[in-house]
This record gives structure tokens, C-alpha cells and sequence, in this order.
């Protein structure tokens, strides 16, 4: 199973093994992780599941397509980044085990 | 609260098309669960050809919801289209009046309007009231949420919805907009005059365009005051500090202060009198946050799910669209029953029961979904969550001591009274 590292605005790092197929939303809400909501349950609804993927790995698992809900959402998001990215909409396969992603201070 | 099944059994019997759940009394009255219950169970995407509210389709399931309100490029916010409640100025009224006729003064905000405008004004507005800039007023919301609630009588009866939730909320705007502090409720009589109209709350509209001239021209004045100043987190000052809106025309200032106001001071106000009668009608639960505190932050989540202090939002489709198996049709109104989808069972386990504790609080559709989500939701969540940490902190009980009067309005699903008793700790 692939391994996603979260790392809390304060340095907090967790490493969960997931289920390929899992979004980093899912990943989170599922093993308590903080500073992720994810309110609107997963669907690209709410960005409250906003990280910033680690530099290595952004080109990887790609960038929020300009003109979709994705990136709609996230340009109200709090310190929106080059490197933004709704968890709910990343999927965690065997191709991105050891992914790190970041969570900011705050979800709005 | 459930209704007698007398009621029930009546509600039932209505034929399902000559159903109109946009009547503001079945609000007052409190009937309209029952109402929306049926829909969900027998016609979940239901049109209404001749309401109160004119000819509207209703959308009462979660998911379905959701579904419209992401859709923005199909259901249109804008004003140009009809904007964002079912009733126009001709229906717009209470027990006592219409706004029919009321003075166009041009006013703008984001919350009416369609991308791209809507999100340039958006994005201006959302980092005053993200969560970084609001740790910096929590300190002041506390300690001004403590002066006021340390004023309360304790052991006689008074109206929990003037004396406390009217003026909670009311200090929390003012120190959002670091108001001069003895002259607040200006603050709450300008919400009032915005949806006010001739015998309901002002004696004409000439009296309304002057009071919202006068709001404006107070607020033109503070701006002037805090352009150029040290920079500090109050929402003049960013706003006057910042490139995007250091030039923003007048009507649109002013339009972006109305709508905080007016969209911070009902809704919190419903949310703190809601959470009140519903802790009373659940002793259980009142039991339970006494015993542990620290289930106020999820407490929060779920009486605003309960109380759904906005019943609906209204789009108009700008094309042909399927929603739920039925076809909205270019140009018809669309009302998504946020109200009827926090009761749906089919996505939130025991829809109908308050439980503080409840597992996936947070996912209730009271804040709307898509760009148009609430934009101080963070905002009411903070200051529902200190003024209940202050609250049990003083009081063992707040009683409900007899009916709580409801509003008559399809929109704001709150309350004009309620009586109550503080039993000190």
C-alpha cells in the first residue's frame, strides 16, 4: 500500500499507509489527521481539503486545471500557492507512494 | 420540532402539485419540516407552478443541492437573472409590508453576481475573515462576549433573542470593523433598514435611502480615516490598504459592507437563539455539553446544521438542465432547500435528531457549496464557539421558559423572541 506524509502548518508529520485508490481527502479524514476538514464530503464542493503538494512531487500528481471547479475553488483558498491542490481531488496510487503533502494554517 | 400528527396527516393529503413550501407562514408556524419531509420521500426535484412565490422548482435532497449549487455555470446567481432568493420586491414582505417600489441605489456585492466579476470581489473580501487574520480578533470577541453576558439578569425572565444574540452579534461586527464601540448598534439598525420597507421598520422609502446614506457616509468616513493609517486587521483598513480596493467606487463599498453586515448578523443571530431551544428540547444533550465542554467546537457544527439560518438560496438555470430525473428548463427559478437537504437521511445518519457528538458534524450544507459558499464561515463558527465557552462557563442552565416566536420569511429561519431564565453556576 502507498505511503502519504502529511506535515501540519506547525512541523506535526504524519505517515499513513493508504489504499491505492484513496484521495488524500479520504486518507486524511479517515486516519484523524488535523487541519483537514473536508466538509463537503469529497466531491469538489468546498476547499476545505486544501494542501500544498511538496514541490517534488507537484509535477507528478499535476496541477488543478484552470477553468474546472478545482481551481475555482481554490483561488478564494487562504496563502493559495503555484503548488495548491484540493486533496479530494488527488488520488493516492502505487505511482505516488511517499508523497508529501502540506497543510496550511488554516481551512476557509 | 415534529408537528401533532393531525397536522401531519393533513400536509399529506395536499395534493403533491398544489404543494408551496415558499409560504413564509409554514416558517412562522414551524410546519414546513413536515413539508419538506414529504417532498424529499415522493417528488425530491418538485415544481410549484403558482406560489407565493410564483412559479419555482424546489430542490429538497443533499446531494441534489450540491449538485446545482457547483454548478454555477448552469444556475445563475447574478442579479441580472433574478439573483439569489425566490421572492423579487413584489413578494419580498412580512406580515406588514412589500418592497415593492423600493429606490434602486446600485449597490453591488459578489454574493449576486456571476464569475468573472463575482470572483475579482470575492477574492478582496475572503482574507479578512480567513482563519489567520481572524485569530487576531478573537482575543477582543471574548472579552467583549464576557462584558455582555456578565450583564445579564440571573433569575428573572427576559428575551434571549434583543439581549443576547441581537447584541453578540453586533459586538462581533463592530470589532470586525473596529466600529466606534458606544455608537454599535447604528451597526444593528442598518441591518434592520436594508430589509426594511414603508411600515415595516422605516415610515417610507425615502427614509430608507436616507438611512442607508447615512450608513454609507459613516462608514466613507472611517475609510478616510484609515487610509495611509498603520496597518491593522479590521476590515476597513484592509480593504482601505489594499491595491485591489483601494479605489473601489462607493457603491460597491458599500454594497460589500451591507452584504457582511447583513450576512453576519441574522445568521449568527438565529444560530446562537437555535442552539439555545434546541439544547432545551434535548435535555440529554444540554447534559452532555455540561459534562464536557469540549464538545462545544463539534456542537457548533451541528447547530448550525440544525438551525440552517438561511432556508434557501435561489438560481436561475441559463440552459436546459437535469437534475434528479426532472428537466429545469432555461430561464425557470430554482430554490435549493438547504433547510429540507440538512435533513436528509440519506446522507446524514439521524437527520432529525440533534446530537452534539455526532460523527462528520461538519458536513451539513448551511454554508451553501461552489464559489458562492459562505464566505464568513469561519467567521460564525469562532463566534459561535466562544460565546458558548463563555456561556458555560457562567451559566449552569439557559431556560426556555415559553414559546420562541419565529420569523415570518422564507429566507431567514430564525426567531423574534424567546424567553428565557439563567441559572448561574
Amino acid at each position: 500500500m502507498p505511503k502519504v506524509t502529511y506535515i501540519e502548518a506547525d512541523g506535526a508529520t504524519h505517515t499513513v499507509e493508504v489504499a491505492s485508490g484513496t484521495t488524500g481527502r479520504d486518507a486524511a479524514i479517515d486516519n484523524d489527521i488535523p487541519g483537514i476538514d473536508g466538509d463537503c464530503g469529497g466531491v469538489c464542493a468546498c476547499a476545505t481539503c486544501h494542501v500544498y503538494v511538496d514541490p517534488g512531487w507537484i509535477d507528478k500528481v499535476g496541477r488543478a486545471a484552470e477553468g474546472e471547479m478545482e481551481a475555482e475553488l481554490l483561488q478564494f483558498a487562504e496563502d493559495f500557492r503555484e503548488t495548491s491542490r484540493l486533496a479530494c481531488q488527488i488520488e493516492i496510487t502505487e505511482a505516488l507512494d511517499g508523497l508529501v503533502l502540506n497543510i496550511p494554517t488554516g481551512q476557509h | 420540532m415534529s408537528v401533532s400528527s393531525v397536522i401531519e396527516d393533513e400536509i399529506y393529503s395536499i395534493p403533491l402539485e398544489e404543494i408551496d413550501v415558499s409560504h413564509p407562514k409554514l416558517f412562522q408556524r414551524d410546519t414546513i419540516g413536515t413539508y419538506f419531509k414529504r417532498l424529499r420521500e415522493e417528488d425530491p426535484v418538485h415544481y410549484c407552478a403558482n406560489g407565493h412565490s410564483g412559479s419555482y422548482w424546489s430542490v429538497t435532497k443533499f446531494n441534489d443541492i450540491v449538485r446545482v449549487d457547483t454548478d454555477h455555470k448552469t444556475f445563475s446567481s447574478d442579479t441580472s437573472q433574478g439573483g439569489i432568493f425566490l421572492d423579487g420586491p413584489a413578494e419580498q414582505s412580512d406580515a406588514t409590508g412589500t418592497r415593492e417600489g423600493a429606490p434602486d441605489l446600485g449597490l453591488t456585492t459578489f454574493i449576486a453576481m456571476d464569475p468573472p466579476k463575482h470572483d475579482e470581489q470575492r477574492k478582496v473580501v475572503s482574507p479578512i475573515v480567513a482563519p489567520t487574520n481572524l485569530q487576531a480578533l478573537a482575543p477582543i470577541i471574548r472579552e467583549r462576549a464576557a462584558d455582555i453576558l456578565d450583564t445579564l439578569p440571573v433569575g428573572e425572565e427576559f428575551d434571549w433573542v434583543d439581549k443576547v444574540s441581537i447584541e453578540l452579534t453586533t459586538m462581533t461586527l463592530a470589532t470586525l470593523f473596529d466600529f466606534p464601540w458606544e455608537e454599535r448598534r447604528k451597526l444593528t439598525r442598518w441591518s434592520d433598514v436594508v430589509t426594511a420597507s414603508p411600515g415595516n421598520g422605516v415610515d417610507s422609502w425615502d427614509q430608507w435611502r436616507e438611512e442607508l446614506m447615512e450608513c454609507g457616509l459613516y462608514f466613507k468616513d472611517l475609510w478616510d480615516q484609515r487610509v495611509g493609517g498603520e496597518k491593522k486587521h479590521d476590515l476597513i483598513s484592509m480593504l482601505a490598504g489594499s491595491p485591489a480596493t483601494a479605489n473601489m467606487p462607493f457603491t460597491e463599498f458599500l454594497g460589500n459592507l451591507l452584504l457582511l453586515i447583513v450576512g453576519g448578523n441574522d445568521t449568527t443571530r438565529n444560530s446562537i437563539t437555535g442552539g439555545v431551544l434546541a439544547l432545551n428540547q434535548n435535555p440529554a444533550e444540554y447534559d452532555k455539553l455540561m459534562n464536557d465542554t469540549g464538545l462545544i467546537p463539534n456542537m457548533v457544527s451541528e447547530i448550525i446544521r440544525w438551525q440552517t439560518p438561511l432556508s434557501h438560496m435561489r438560481r436561475t438555470a441559463l440552459r436546459d438542465a437535469e437534475v434528479g430525473g426532472k428537466t429545469i428548463r432555461k430561464g425557470e427559478k430554482v430554490a435549493m432547500w438547504y433547510l429540507s437537504g440538512n435533513r436528509d437521511s440519506e446522507v446524514i445518519d439521524r437527520a432529525d435528531e440533534f446530537i452534539i457528538d455526532r460523527k462528520d458534524a461538519r458536513k451539513h450544507v448551511s454554508f451553501g457549496f461552489g464559489i458562492h459558499r459562505c464566505v464568513g464561515n469561519r467567521l460564525a463558527e469562532l463566534q459561535l464557539q466562544i460565546i458558548w465557552e463563555e456561556i458555560v462557563k457562567r451559566f449552569k442552565k439557559v431556560e426556555v421558559t415559553g414559546e420562541a416566536e419565529r420569523s415570518f420569511s422564507n429566507i431567514i429561519h430564525g426567531f423574534t423572541k424567546m424567553p428565557v431564565i439563567l441559572h448561574a453556576q
